[in-house]
This record gives C-alpha cells, sequence and structure tokens, in this order.
C-alpha cells in the first residue's frame, strides 16, 4: 500500500465524517419539522435554520461520492453497483428532501403540509439507509472474485444493519435538536432541549447494543481490537459530553459532542475496515483492497494536489457563510414564506 | 427487455431530465445577474423587482437541478460499474474536482444570496449571485472533460485492464471539449435569455387590464434586455457548432455521415438534404429534398469537396477495430434518422431564434412599444421558451447517439459497460421509480412556475425573511 492510498482513504473518511457532522443536522431538523414542531410558524422557525446551508452541506455526500470514485474506482463501482436499491432510495430521499424547501417556499399555504411530509420523510430515510449500508458493509457482503457483489435482501437487512440504521438515524435526529436548541428562540428552542435531555437515554441503549453486536457479528475485534474499543469509547464519551451539555445549557458544546459522536463512528468503521475496503463474506481472498483498490500513482497526486489547495478555501467560505447567519431565528410573523 | 437496454433507458431518461434544468439555471442566473447589476449601477427600483421576480423562477429550477444531479453521480456506479472500473482513474478526478470547485461554490452562495437581501451590502449581494453563475460555468466545464474525454480520448494509457490518466493538461486542452464547452455554454446563456425573453411575453398577454402601467414597463424591459442576449447568444452557438461540424467531420465521421444521412460517398459537390426519408435497415436514403453544394459549402466552407458516406466509413471501422468486441458482435452504424432529425431541429431552432430576436430588436428600437401590443408576436414569443430544450436535448442526442456503439470512443462499448451484477428487476424498479419520480417533479414544478407568474414583478413580495430573524442583541447562536 503506497502513502497516497492510505492518504485517500483516510480522506473518504474525513469526506463522509464531514458530511455526518453538517448534513446529519439537516435530516435531524428534517425529521423535526414533523415530529416537534406543532403548528406552521413553528415549522417555518425550524426549516429556516438550515434553508441557506443545507445544500452546501449535501455538497459534503456528493464530494465523499466523487473522490471515491476517483481515488478508488473499484470500491465505488462494487458498492454502488451492490447496493443498487438501497442507494435508489436513498436517492428518493435525498430527492423529495431536497426540493421541499424550495417547493415549500413556493407553495400557497394549504400545500405547505405535503413537503413539510416530504422533508421530515426524506431525512428519516436517507441516514436510516445509510446507517443499514454501512454496517452490512462492514459485517462482509457475498463478493465474488471479480468484485460484484450477489446480495440478498437479509444480506442488507438483518438485525445488526437495522440496529445501526436506527442508531444513524438517532444520531442525526439528537444532533439536529441540539442544533435548533442552539440556533432559535422560544417553544422550539425549550422543546428540542428537553426532547434531546431524554433522547439521550435511548440512545445509551441503542449504542451498547451496537457496540455487542458489533463485537460478535464483525471481525474488528480481532483485527483492530485497540483501535475499536477506543472509538467505542469516544462514541459513547461524546454522547455523554453532548448530554451533560443539554443538561447544563451550554449548547455549542451539546451540538459539536453529537457532531463528534457521528465522526467518531466513521473512524470506528473505517478504521475496522483498514486495510480492506469491502468485506467479502464468500472468502476473504475476495475482499477488495486499498492497495489493489485505486487509482493509478499519477490521478492521486493530482487529486491531492487539488484536495490540499482546494478543501481549506472551501472550509473558509463555509465558515464565512455560517457567521453570515449566525443570528438565532425567531417564529415568524403571521404569513411568513419559506 | 436486457440490462443493457434498460441502463440505456434509465441513463437517457434521467440525464435528459437533468439536462432540462442544468441550462435553464446557467442561463437565468446569468440574466438575473445581470438584471442585478443594473440594480446596482443604476439604484432604478424595477431592476431590483426584476431581479426577485426573475429569480424566483431561477431557483425552482436551481433545486430540481441538483436533486436530478444526484441521481446522475450515482447511477454511474450502479449501473455502469464495469465502466467506472476502465474510466475511473481518468472521469474520477473530474467528478471530484467538479464538487469540490464548483457545487460547494454553488449551494453556499446561493444560499447567501437567497437569505441576504437588504442584510448586506447591494455590491456584496451581487457579488453572490455572479458567484452563483461561475460556479454553474465551473460545474460544467469539469462535467464536459469528462464528456469530452469519452467522445475523444486523450492523454492516457491501457495499462491493468483500464485507461489511466498520464497527461491531467491534455484532458483539459482536448479540442472536442475547446467547441463542446462553448457550445453548451452559450447554448445555455441562450436558454435562459429565450425563457425569460419568452416568460415575460406571457405576462404581457395576459388579460390587459390586469398589468399595470408600471408592470409592462417592467416586461418591456425585461424583453429587450432579453432580445439582445438571444441575438448574441444564438449567433454564438451557431458559430461554435459551426466549428464543431468543421471538427466532427474529420474526428467522427460516422456521427457526421449520419446527421446528414449521407450512406454512399458523395461526388465532389455535395448536395445538402433538408429533408429525407431514411431506411437504416437496407442502408438507402428512399427521397430527400436536395439543395445543390451546400453541404460541401457547410463542411469545408467551399462549393467542392466529397463527403465520406456510412458505408465506406463502416467497413473502415470494422477494419480497425474488427466485427466483434470483448466477444460480441457491433455494428458500427448509429440511429440514423434519430440524429438526422436531431440535426435539423437543433439547427432549425437556433436559426428560428436568431431572426425572431433580430426582427423584435429591431420592431421595438428607440422606445418602440408596438409590437408588445401585438397578440400574436408575444405568442411567437411565448412558444418560444420551449424551443432550447428541444434544441439542447436534440443536441445531446446526437452527440451521445452519435457515439455509438463506444461509451468510451474507441476503447470501450456500452455492451462492456454495464454493471453485470444488477438484476433487470432491480433496473425495472428504479426506471419506473425515476419515472413517476420525474412525472411529479415536473407538474409541481410547471404548476409553481405558472403560480409566480400570477403575480407581477411590481408586486413581489419584499422583506418578509426580515421578520424571521431576532434582533441583533439576541444572543448569537455561535
Ligand atoms: C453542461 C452542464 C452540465 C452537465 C452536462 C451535467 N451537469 Fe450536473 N449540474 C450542472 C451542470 C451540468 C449545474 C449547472 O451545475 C447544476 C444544474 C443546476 C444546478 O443546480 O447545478 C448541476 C447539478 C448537479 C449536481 C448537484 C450539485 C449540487 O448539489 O449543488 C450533481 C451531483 C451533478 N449535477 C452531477 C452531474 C453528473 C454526474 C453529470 C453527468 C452525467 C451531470 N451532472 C451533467
Ligand atoms: C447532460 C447532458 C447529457 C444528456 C442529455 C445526455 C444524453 C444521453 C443519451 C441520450 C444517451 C444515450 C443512451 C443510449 O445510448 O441509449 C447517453 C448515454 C451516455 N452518456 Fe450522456 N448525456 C449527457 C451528458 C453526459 C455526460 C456529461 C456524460 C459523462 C461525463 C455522459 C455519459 C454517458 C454515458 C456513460 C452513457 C451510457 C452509454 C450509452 O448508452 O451510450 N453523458 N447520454
Ligand atoms: C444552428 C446552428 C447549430 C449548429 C451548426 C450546431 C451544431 C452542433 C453539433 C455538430 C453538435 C454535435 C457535437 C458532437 O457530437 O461533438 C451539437 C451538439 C449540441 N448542440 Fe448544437 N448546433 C447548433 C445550434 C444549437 C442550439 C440553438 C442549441 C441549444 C439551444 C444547441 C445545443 C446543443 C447541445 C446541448 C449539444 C450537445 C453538446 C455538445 O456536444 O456540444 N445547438 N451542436
Amino acid at each position: 500500500m503506497s502513502a497516497l492510498q492510505l492518504v485517500w482513504f483516510i480522506l473518504i473518511a474525513v469526506l463522509f465524517s464531514g458530511f455526518f457532522f453538517l448534513d446529519g443536522f439537516d435530516y435531524g431538523v428534517g425529521m423535526a419539522v414533523k415530529t416537534l414542531a406543532t403548528n406552521d410558524e413553528e415549522r417555518t422557525q425550524v426549516i429556516r435554520t438550515i434553508g441557506p446551508v443545507w445544500d452546501g452541506n449535501e455538497v459534503w455526500l456528493i464530494t465523499a461520492g466523487g473522490a471515491m470514485f476517483a481515488s478508488f474506482p473499484y470500491w465505488y463501482a462494487s458498492l454502488f453497483s451492490g447496493y443498487y436499491l438501497v442507494l435508489l432510495f436513498i436517492l428518493v430521499g435525498l430527492i423529495i428532501r431536497g426540493i421541499s424547501f424550495e417547493f415549500r417556499a413556493k407553495s400557497p399555504a394549504k400545500y405547505k403540509h405535503v413537503w413539510d411530509t416530504t422533508l421530515a420523510l426524506g431525512s428519516f430515510i436517507v441516514p436510516f439507509l445509510f446507517g443499514t449500508l454501512f454496517i452490512s458493509m462492514i459485517k462482509g457482503m457475498p463478493i465474488d472474485a471479480q468484485g460484484n457483489m450477489h446480495a440478498t435482501f437479509f444480506d442488507y437487512f438483518n438485525w445488526f444493519s437495522l440496529v445501526g440504521g436506527v442508531a444513524l438515524t438517532l444520531l442525526t435526529y439528537l444532533h439536529g435538536l441540539n442544533y435548533l436548541t442552539l440556533k432559535t428562540v422560544g417553544p422550539i428552542h425549550e422543546r428540542s432541549k428537553s426532547f434531546a435531555k431524554l433522547l439521550y437515554w435511548v440512545l445509551y441503549a441503542g449504542e451498547v447494543v451496537f457496540a455487542l453486536l458489533l463485537i460478535f457479528q464483525t471481525d474488528f475485534m480481532k483485527l483492530h481490537p485497540a483501535g475499536t474499543l477506543i472509538c467505542l469509547v469516544l462514541i459513547v464519551a461524546f454522547s455523554v459530553i453532548a448530554h451533560v451539555g443539554v443538561i447544563t445549557n451550554r449548547q455549542g458544546m451539546a451540538f459539536i459532542s453529537s457532531g463528534l459522536t457521528m465522526v467518531a463512528l466513521v473512524v470506528l468503521l473505517f478504521q475496522g475496515l483498514y486495510p480492506r475496503l469491502m468485506v467479502s463474506s464468500i472468502s476473504s481472498s475476495y475482499d477488495l483492497l486499498i492497495k489493489s483498490g485505486s487509482s493509478s500513482p499519477y490521478t492521486l497526486v493530482i487529486m491531492t494536489t487539488a484536495a490540499v489547495i482546494l478543501v481549506p478555501i472551501v472550509l473558509l467560505y463555509t465558515a464565512w457563510a455560517y457567521w453570515i447567519f449566525r443570528k438565532r431565528i425567531e417564529m415568524p410573523a403571521i404569513g411568513g414564506s419559506n | 427487455m436486457t440490462i443493457v437496454s434498460l441502463a440505456r433507458f434509465q441513463f437517457a431518461m434521467t440525464t435528459i431530465f437533468h439536462y432540462f434544468f442544468v441550462p435553464f439555471s446557467i442561463g437565468t442566473v446569468f440574466v438575473v445577474a445581470v438584471m442585478e447589476t443594473r440594480y446596482v449601477q443604476t439604484k432604478d427600483p424595477a431592476y431590483r423587482k426584476m431581479t426577485k421576480f426573475w429569480g424566483n423562477i431561477f431557483l425552482l429550477s436551481f433545486a430540481v437541478g441538483v436533486v436530478t444531479g444526484l441521481i446522475q453521480e450515482f447511477q454511474f456506479g450502479m449501473n455502469w460499474s464495469d465502466y467506472s472500473r476502465f474510466m475511473g482513474d481518468i472521469f474520477g478526478a473530474p467528478l471530484a474536482f467538479e464538487a469540490l470547485m464548483a457545487f460547494f461554490v454553488e449551494s453556499t452562495f446561493i444560499g447567501l444570496w437567497m437569505f441576504t437581501w437588504d442584510r448586506v451590502k447591494k455590491g456584496l449581494h451581487l457579488f453572490f449571485i455572479w458567484m452563483v453563475f461561475i460556479g454553474t460555468t465551473v460545474s460544467a466545464l469539469w462535467i464536459l472533460t469528462a464528456n469530452s474525454f469519452m467522445q475523444h480520448p486523450v492523454g492516457y494509457t491501457i495499462k491493468n485492464g483500464r485507461a489511466e490518466m498520464v497527461n491531467f493538461g491534455a484532458l483539459l486542452a482536448n479540442k472536442q471539449l475547446l467547441f463542446e464547452y462553448g457550445h453548451v455554454v452559450l447554448a445555455a446563456l441562450l436558454t435562459g435569455a429565450t425563457v425569460i425573453t419568452g416568460l415575460a411575453a406571457f405576462q404581457l398577454l395576459k388579460k390587459k387590464r390586469t398589468v399595470s402601467d408600471v408592470n409592462k414597463k417592467i416586461y418591456h424591459k425585461t424583453m429587450r434586455m432579453g432580445m439582445w442576449m438571444m441575438l448574441i447568444f444564438s449567433l454564438g452557438t451557431i458559430l461554435v457548432g459551426d466549428l464543431q461540424m468543421k471538427y466532427l467531420v474529420k474526428e467522427q465521421p460516422m456521427k457526421f455521415a449520419a446527421t446528414e444521412a449521407v450512406y454512399t460517398t458523395t461526388g465532389k459537390k455535395a448536395p445538402w438534404s433538408v429533408v429525407a426519408l431514411v431506411d437504416p435497415k437496407t442502408h438507402k436514403t428512399e427521397a430527400s429534398i436536395d439543395i445543390p453544394d451546400m453541404l460541401s459549402l457547410l463542411t469545408y466552407g467551399k462549393t467542392t469537396g466529397s463527403v465520406t458516406g456510412m458505408k465506406e466509413i463502416n467497413a473502415q471501422l470494422e477494419k480497425k477495430y474488427g466485427t466483434k468486441i470483448g466477444g460480441q458482435k457491433v455494428s458500427y452504424y448509429v440511429p440514423v434518422n434519430t440524429l438526422f432529425w436531431s440535426f435539423r431541429v437543433m439547427v432549425g431552432f437556433g436559426s428560428l431564434l436568431f431572426l425572431v430576436s433580430l426582427c423584435g430588436l429591431i420592431a421595438t428600437r428607440r422606445g418602440r412599444t408596438a409590437m408588445y401590443e401585438k397578440r400574436w408576436v408575444m405568442w411567437l414569443f411565448g412558444l418560444l421558451t420551449f424551443s432550447p430544450f428541444l434544441a439542447n436535448t436534440t443536441g445531446w442526442m446526437i452527440t451521445e447517439f452519435g457515439r455509438y456503439p463506444w461509451t468510451v470512443y474507441g476503447l470501450f462499448t456500452i455492451a462492456q459497460s454495464v454493471s453485470p451484477n444488477v438484476s433487470v428487476t432491480s433496473l425495472l424498479i428504479s426506471n419506473i421509480v425515476y419515472f413517476l419520480l420525474f412525472t411529479g417533479l415536473a407538474a409541481v414544478m410547471i404548476a409553481l412556475i405558472c403560480r409566480e407568474l400570477r403575480h407581477d414583478p411590481n408586486e413581489v413580495e419584499e422583506g418578509q425573511l426580515e421578520k424571521l430573524t431576532a434582533d441583533p442583541f439576541a444572543k448569537g447562536a455561535f
């Protein structure tokens, strides 16, 4: 394995971390539209908190996909064709969520609820299915010698992957609540806090189940015991810190920690996969490896140069945008759009 | 139904749908940015209202453009996994650059633009919209770099059973890209200009009483501006298209011969068929209306010069690449009728847009308004709204069907590209889901545009969003 291959393996993890940290709260907020807000004004207020930023956050996913295609084309090909229907419904989720913002803003009042529903539904589908996808992927899928996957329903959906799906959904939901606490005033602010306070107890239970399943259903403990344990501990620790933040009203801390919980989860998955990209349940000789799944050294050099220059610039103006939108959002006066 | 045919159907359906919104967004954001520039320069509130009004239409298009783009990125892996393995080393880089250099810019600045009216200085707000426009054109550059490689591979070597990049600069210096990018961006700008002019014309067709004088003035202004842009961009599109045509004769002669339905190599003086009845089974042109010498003139810029026919080209290609690729029999004939008629639709509308905008500008010179009162003229402009969409789609059909049987010209065929492990059932499901989704999106989109158009610019609500932000003294969130 060359250094650049390792760098790109890490960079893909970074991009997915960025995606879950940023777009993660968008899904939480999206779900909150139906589960937390109680009237039209509140829903508008909730949606307004992510209105200007959700699209930029989603680009982290697009970049992760593009970077995977560029740096590990064999991974991209096996994963995307293997998870065909799962990705189809992830796309459906992303689409019905993506159009809701603009369609809601331009719809007459009596149809706005349609777009609230698509927003909430899309925001639920995406993290749930990504959870099942990643978890079944680390457990191992029937991949043949050519790198093609021929999976059945229960390869995609089993207890382990479903727990993973629920856990990720819950994590994004809590992350969204913490974001709402941070970005709103009024009833929504209070309600997000009290929801989060309670839900963290559910999350703890979920994390324990998840950790046990991970230990017994994957080879992570056998291959990387130290890294796996550290990451599991970090996941729980960040959850606790976030919970404490919610209780003690340190809203920034709660938000950052709930984001870091998901980052720790991504790190857990990637360190466990290492040095593989995909695990074959048929035979470990069919595993897709970092060293054989990548692009040519030349392409990796080009890509690295671009990433080194461009990623800091992207981060700079993204931060600037968040700075411009730093104010908290109030309930709209009657008849507000968006 | 085979996986190849279903995957192809899906690719055609989803990209064509994506490409309804792409030029719509690129073009309208340009027009809107120009309007806002005029506002900042002149402080004339009419321009501000125009900006907001047409900006709303742009935002709708952008929203659908974004979500349909997602499908594009995913489907290379989902439907064309062997293609992705073969092309990833080359295709991946432009796609990743597109995300890093364009999508982040577009999405961030569009958010800033939408939500900061009156919140930041006018100049800064203007900067936001221009950044969005730049983002869209950069995005087009990268994706077309990948597409141009597929049309005309450069800067690569075949190693480890795949195409590997050896010269990144060559990808960007690809001549195919030069023409394709110019043609596509100009066509997109033409699309925006035509759509806005056309919609303004529709607005003027509303019952006269209901459009107030202030609004009428705004629409007149919009149309003047739009017609200027139509004139310039249609001319540009036509000129670049002509260059592209001359380039094609050399690089992809089969595509060229098909757009002109030339089966047998012509004599020194080649006639141009305006219309033709072609039978692709017997490889014969059964009837046609011809203009003498015209094809030589179009191809070589002079009245002599023969054009090689498809039969001869097919024989050459069979000699060069063989009659079997990857164990499968191939034919090098492309869908002649599709290409022939697509080309006529594209060129026809291109010329029409040029002529109509020229006449319109002459008729409305120096503040004349009589033309705006003529209902049939407004109907003409209104109906032309749809023409650039047809021209764009047919243009892509020429480019993409004309590449048959290759996905990467001369290197990799469509049959080799498809995902071997995806079942017909999965593909059927996804085709149906996309079809339903697209139908729904299109319907809602049209309904919402019509709803926007029920307002007039002078009534576009002002300052609603201001109420949504807490006062500056409230505790900051971050
Ligand atoms: C000539 C221009 C052009 C072409 C040929 C394509 N696109 Fe596109 N695409 C754009 C020009 C564009 C754009 C102007 O940048 C869009 C359209 C409207 C918009 O919102 O951004 C966009 C949006 C868009 C998005 C969403 C970006 C976001 O969230 O901001 C993705 C992921 C793609 N595209 C990917 C693709 C792929 C993989 C294509 C190849 C088949 C493709 N596009 C063809
Ligand atoms: C957005 C504008 C585009 C449109 C409207 C378009 C349209 C089409 C059409 C009509 C086909 C033919 C499907 C068939 O052969 O049955 C096709 C095929 C294809 N195009 Fe495009 N295309 C576009 C852009 C691109 C770009 C930018 C790329 C790559 C960078 C691309 C890659 C492909 C591939 C891989 C196929 C599948 C192989 C094939 O069936 O020919 N296309 N496209
Ligand atoms: C009237 C003169 C025009 C000529 C001579 C012309 C010529 C061409 C040619 C030769 C191609 C195929 C290029 C290839 O396969 O590599 C093409 C493609 C295309 N055309 Fe046109 N065109 C004209 C007008 C237009 C207009 C008015 C539009 C849209 C508003 C348009 C949109 C497109 C698009 C989107 C493509 C596909 C992308 C590309 O390959 O550039 N064209 N055109």
